[in-house]
């Protein structure tokens, strides 16, 4: 009893879950499967460490880090302004909407052989794709949580002689803002998995290049190693952004009972 | 067609005269006095409301008026308009004919002088907000002094309303009854002379009712307020105001208007037991029935 509530009562579990997961496969590469595809563990870890402290992965980490956050960040700017927009003008919305819903669907990775052709092979199409890729949910979500917000808000905030401007900023922003963290969230996600697809076809830096080309000289653990480090990359910014998010809009978690 | 039509300036009222001195600055000076008790401080004139050009009026001509530092309940089946009725006088939204004027100006929009409570606490009062941070935000854009004076300020006024303990709260730590306080302190801040109320206590629990009743009546007295009270309960319009308007069913018009003779401080269980207020009770429970039958009846 006590062992099942230690166990299951928290995380426990699913760490311990990892670890044998990790150590079932160090066995299986070890006793099972003499393949130089698939190596230890211990020699993925041991390549990763060799990696950072050389620098390669660290070098490489920036590269993608820095395409990501300038086109997530562009993304955000431009999905929550626009959206704002939408959300608060009803003809911009019934102008805009159709067309929303037309180019929303079509997958990120679509966009790229015309950004090739408008724009190269350089840094600036990497950084137009995962803007057009992680716009989208950034819109669609900033203006449904704006067209959400109660009309019996928007009266308390004509009684109190709020202009546009003050309403703006105290009741469209802070009362949209739960689902436009919601589409950030998202759009994170989209934003790591375009940067490195768009390295992996044309670039000569980051992690999504890194891995590829291991691969492609058969350097099997440094492949395991850049996939380690994009797991690792990965867990750290959506465990930011949770943070951030908690802090934002702590009241919404109080007032809707989740915690 | 039975029923009695809007008599309209009818009635002079319980002879309570609270209201602020030195009123209506409008008019010269010293001899305010006749103007601020007359009747022409709040005007409904022939007021209708259709939502669609060629639809059903939700209510038809209604007229009456009412002085300053009046109390005045409004009630009537659901349905008839009432709510409508009052989001038109606080400028929320328009009138398909008539008009509604505030010492003598036509009301096209909000004014700062009268301040709109909303049914809804949940909504009004900004769950992201302080509980004084809601308060702030009715004053702190209109006014030019210093943050430290509106702050205090503002507490004062939910010092008024019993939340003197709660500033730093968020609103989903308070019970409802709470949250209408903060509400109610917000308007206070911004030291309105009229209060618009839509069914401001109807989602908080019986108790917390009768303690939110009697602090209304206490802050309408202190402050020397005007009143218009929306209600569904003809008890709480009874026991609160010096006139209770009563509407017909859908589309709404004037039933009746009811005076209130009862004196103030009124109390919940003497005033309640009185025989004139068990009369007045009578009387308006049978308008009420009668206007659910002739709805039923028209359905």
């Amino acid at each position: 009893m006590k062992i099942e509530r230690w166990l299951f009562g928290s995380r426990i579990s699913g760490l311990i879950l990892i670890a044998l997961l990790l150590g079932f496969w160090q066995f299986s590469a070890l006793y099972m499967m003499d393949t130089p595809t698939w190596p230890p563990v211990s020699r993925i870890v041991q390549s990763w460490v060799e990696n950072v402290i050389d620098g390669t992965l660290i070098v490489h980490v920036f590269a993608t880090l820095w395409r990501q956050m300038l086109g997530y960040g562009l993304a955000v700017v431009l999905g929550i302004s626009v959206g704002v927009a939408m959300g608060y003008y009803r003809a911009l919305y019934n102008l805009f909407e159709p067309l929303v819903e037309i180019l929303r669907p079509i997958p990120g990775p679509a966009y790229l052989p015309v950004l090739v052709l408008f724009v190269g092979i350089g840094d600036e199409m990497k950084v137009v794709l995962i803007l057009v890729a992680s716009f989208f949910p950034i819109l669609l979500n900033t203006y449904s949580g704006v067209r959400s917000i109660d009309p019996v808000q928007f009266d308390t905030a004509r009684t109190l002689g709020l202009n546009a401007v003050q309403t703006f900023r105290e009741l469209v922003l802070p009362g949209a803002m739960p689902q436009i963290l919601t589409g950030m969230r998202i759009s994170l996600a989209i934003s790591l998995i375009l940067a490195i697809l768009a390295e992996m076809i044309v670039s000569t830096d980051g992690l999504g290049y890194f891995t590829l080309l291991a691969e492609r000289t058969f350097k099997v653990p440094e492949m395991y190693a850049g996939i380690f480090m994009l797991a690792l990359l990965g867990y750290v910014l959506n465990r930011t952004f949770l943070l951030f998010e908690a802090r934002l809009i702590r009241w919404h978690y109080e007032s809707s009972g989740r915690r | 067609m039975s029923l009695t039509r809007a008599r309209f300036g009818s009635a002079e009222g319980a002879s309570a005269t609270q209201g602020r001195q030195g009123a209506s600055p409008e008019v010269h000076g010293s001899h305010t006095p006749p103007i601020a008790t007359s009747l022409d401080y709040l005007q409904i004139n022939s007021l209708s409301k259709r939502f669609s050009a060629h639809g059903n009026y939700a209510f038809k001509d209604i007229s009456f008026s009412a002085r300053k530092g009046d109390f005045i309940a409004l009630i009537g089946p659901s349905g008839c308009g009432k709510s409508t009725l009052l989001h038109i006088s606080a400028g929320l939204s328009a009138s398909t004919e008539g008009t509604v004027r505030l010492k003598g100006e036509t009301v096209t929009n909000p004014r700062p002088d009268m301040m709109f409570v909303f049914q809804q606490y949940t909504k009004s009062i900004f769950p992201w907000k302080t509980v004084l941070d809601n308060v702030m935000l009715g004053v702190k854009y209109q006014s030019n002094s210093s943050r430290k004076n509106l702050q205090k300020l503002c507490r004062e006024q939910l010092e008024l309303v019993g939340l003197g303990q709660y500033a730093h709260y968020h609103p989903y730590q308070l019970s409802g009854g709470m949250q209408q306080r903060v509400a109610i302190a917000r308007a206070l801040a911004r030291r309105p002379e009229l209060l618009l109320m839509d069914e401001p206590f109807s989602a908080v629990d019986a108790m917390m009712r009768v303690e939110l009743q009697d602090l209304l009546l206490q802050l309408w007295h202190d402050l020397g307020l005007t009143i218009l009270f929306v209600t569904h309960d003809l008890d709480e319009a009874l026991y609160l105001a010096q006139r209770v308007i009563v509407l017909s069913a859908s589309p709404g018009t004037v039933a009746d208007i009811v005076d209130v003779p009862l004196p103030y401080p009124r109390n919940q269980v003497e005033t309640r037991s009185q025989s004139v207020y068990l009369d007045l009770r009578k009387h308006l429970y049978q308008l009420m029935v009668q206007q659910v039958v002739a709805q039923r009846a028209s359905a």
